[in-house]
């Protein structure tokens, strides 16, 4: 897929030696990361009893399958040279909605959760329009998004409704065996996702325009590509997966409530730039969000083993990776931009 | 260029002569928000009995209007140091987290039965570190040249989190008398706050007015490498902006810490920077950076408090407030956009 980024970087490479070769390939910020969170996993081991057994590592997945989810749609919003500032509203608006249509409306849970899917993905569909006809900063009309969807769920009750429909509570409590340890069916779909999401973006026409509007819009355009199209896709893409999480949440929580995933924008474009990819667009991998959100599961999990450190360390270590791997991407990878 | 050639640029600016003082006011970029403002104002005449009455009780002007002033008055700093950002083709979206800072830094060092530094000092060091963070977001933009989202987001990530460490988590309620009076207080019968954004607003006018700073600034928007090509310290001109941006955001923080007697890391300034962008907007200035409007933000900034007012006290469920927000955001957006611009234009000329 980066064939052209490849191949250009390796010509500079023969001029530059091998560190500039090794820190100049396209899968270099992703090595960093898997390579930290290897780190992260095994100091925690060396200084935690209990901390290096598989059910943790689960567990990590487990508690941030929601998150996942989100910061994947994010990764291709982000490829394709946007950014999407309202997912954790929508993530929240999600959980409202759901939580209304099965306690309220009595909706059959399958109903509830294709209705709340198909309105985040129009929702994405929606911005992404606006953004295309209008030439507006993605930013902006994101950000507007952000207040609209965290508005709607006030409309819908300023409470939190709790979610007792059998079949969600069911699916709340299962545990399925996995490798010696258990998942949740919720981490089980954010992995299906992320799978889907990989071949999208790598072995389809979809995800290769993505790469090429976030390369260069202009470029895209001349070449052919339907950039309009691309760009509505990526946001409804985003939307749709937003909404996922916001189903995955409802499982996890139990609850709709408009408080629900306050600042989950930032820690998916914390995940999709820890995991490599580059926010000018264009560089990097979908993969990558699995890797970044892991890294930020296991700060959190780092912490909370330890005992003494207060929760808001964790705020100032993301911010602390995220200052590092900007620096990096910046100084080491993409120089020319 | 110096040949005497009729640009339609040079025809555009000889054209204001001639066209009358009617059309010249039409024209005025700082129309539209007034009049958003106006009517906004008139709706709360006619629908909020008593709304354009002011009081004198114990020599201090009271009344909804100097209420929306007062209340305004954080956002108003934000949004004036949002400007100069914006300006330069950048956004600061640390501003929240940097008002967070500052109150929680000045409510720690004067919180207490008695204070652990003086006040003037106190004040001192919540500002300085609010322009410590204006330095830090303003290396990562003008010296490592990150994207100004990016370089702001690190900051907005980390300082609420550093807010909290330093506080435990904590609320930290303010007994030290002379300190509300910063949002509390009453100058010649107005609210101090308004005295503070007035003398802040005058000296940045005066600054982007009187000195080439403004023009310079615009120029940076335009285009950073021309500016750069043609002389101009871009680095130090970004770093400005962002320093200046904190440090108004740091004042904001102040403000909100004195109003409520307490700095509370987790919520103070939470959205205030998007509720900056959005005065930003509303007053006119491009996202694109280059022109920029202080006086726009200003009214963008009172629009924004007018709005919720209304909303409050129409009986509105506050709820809504979000939604109105956010669809002005998008109609204001929309209209300012030149492909809008052009289909309004194709419209006109299809019936004729």
């Amino acid at each position: 897929m980066s064939g052209g980024i490849s191949a250009g970087l390796a010509a500079g490479a023969k001029r530059d030696g091998g560190f500039r070769k090794i820190s100049g390939a396209p899968w270099f910020t992703s090595m960093v990361t898997v390579a930290l969170l290897l780190a992260m996993l095994g100091i925690g081991g060396a200084v935690y009893p209990g901390f290096l057994s598989e059910q943790v590592a689960f567990n990590l997945l487990i508690d941030n399958a929601f998150l996942l989810v989100v910061a994947i749609g994010m990764g291709f919003v982000i490829l394709s040279g946007g950014i999407d500032l309202s997912v954790g509203s929508m993530l929240a608006l999600s959980t409202m909605v759901t939580a209304w249509l099965l306690q309220t409306a009595h909706w059959p849970p399958a109903a509830a959760i294709a209705c709340v899917l198909l309105m985040g993905a129009c929702f994405g569909a929606f911005q992404g329009a606006i953004i295309h006809l209008f030439k507006l900063q993605p930013f902006i009309v994101t950000l507007a998004g952000m207040f609209l969807a965290r508005g709607l769920c006030y409309l819908i009750s300023i409470e939190s409704i709790s979610i007792d429909q059998p079949f969600f509570v069911a699916v709340s409590q299962t545990q399925v065996p996995f490798l010696g340890g258990f998942l949740s069916p919720g981490a089980l779909i954010a992995l299906a996702v992320l799978l889907l999401a990989v071949w999208l973006a790598h072995y389809t026409a979809f995800g290769r325009a993505v790469y090429a509007v976030g390369g260069n819009e202009q470029s895209a355009a001349m070449m052919g590509l339907d950039v309009g199209r691309t760009k509505v896709l990526v946001y409804a893409l985003s939307g749709l997966c937003a909404a996922l999480g916001g189903v995955l949440f409802a499982f996890y929580m139990l609850s709709g409530y408009g408080q629900h995933g306050q600042g989950t924008e930032l820690d998916a474009i914390a995940a999709v730039v820890i995991g490599g990819t580059l926010l000018t667009g264009g560089y990097g991998y979908i993969a990558g969000a699995l890797s970044g959100v892991l890294v930020l599961g296991a700060i959190q999990t780092l912490i909370a083993f330890d005992g003494t450190l207060s929760s808001w360390w964790t705020r100032i270590v993301i911010g602390a990776l995220l200052f590092v791997f900007c620096v990096v991407q910046r100084v080491m990878g993409g120089k020319s931009r | 260029m110096n040949a005497p050639v009729k640009t339609p640029a040079s025809v555009a600016a000889s054209e204001p002569a001639r066209t009358p003082l009617g059309a010249l006011l039409l024209q005025h970029p700082l129309l539209r928000p007034a009049a958003a403002l106006i009517v906004l104002l008139v709706l709360d005449a006619l629908l909020v009995p008593g709304f354009l009455r002011l009081d004198v009780k114990d020599g201090h002007l009271y009344g909804a209007l100097v209420d929306i002033l007062n209340r305004a008055a954080p956002l108003m700093l934000a949004a004036l140091g949002m400007t100069l950002v914006i300006a330069t083709r950048g956004i600061d979206i640390s501003v929240g987290a940097v008002v967070a800072l500052s109150g929680t830094v000045a409510a720690m060092l004067v919180g207490g039965a008695t204070p652990m530094l003086p006040m003037p000092l106190a004040l001192g060091a919540a500002l300085g570190v609010a322009l410590l963070c204006g330095l830090w977001n303003g290396v990562l933009v003008a010296g490592i040249k990150l994207q100004p989202i990016v370089a702001t987001l690190i900051l907005m990530v980390a300082g609420r989190g550093l807010a909290q460490l330093l506080t435990d988590g904590q609320i930290v309620t303010v007994y030290y008398q002379p300190f509300f009076f910063m949002g509390s207080g009453y100058l010649f019968g107005l609210p101090f706050a308004v005295y503070l954004v007035a003398a802040v607003f005058a000296v940045t006018m005066l600054l982007m007015k009187k000195t080439a700073l403004g023009l310079f600034i615009q120029s940076v928007g335009i285009n950073p490498v021309a500016a750069r090509l043609a002389g101009l310290r871009t680095a130090t001109l970004l770093v400005f902006a962002y320093v200046f941006c904190s440090f108004c955001a740091g004042l904001a923080g102040l403000l909100v810490t004195s109003n409520i007697k307490s700095a509370d890391a987790n919520n103070a300034g939470l959205l205030l920077e998007l509720d900056a962008i959005l005065a930003v907007t509303l007053g006119g200035t491009s996202l694109a950076g280059g022109r920029f409007s202080l006086v726009g933000s200003m009214i963008g900034a009172l629009i924004i408090q007018t709005l919720t007012y209304t909303i409050y006290s129409l009986g509105v469920p506050p709820e809504v407030n979000m939604v109105v927000k956010s669809i002005v955001v998008f109609v204001v957006c929309i209209s300012q956009s030149s492909e809008f611009k052009q289909l309004i234009a194709r419209a006109k000329r299809r019936p004729a």
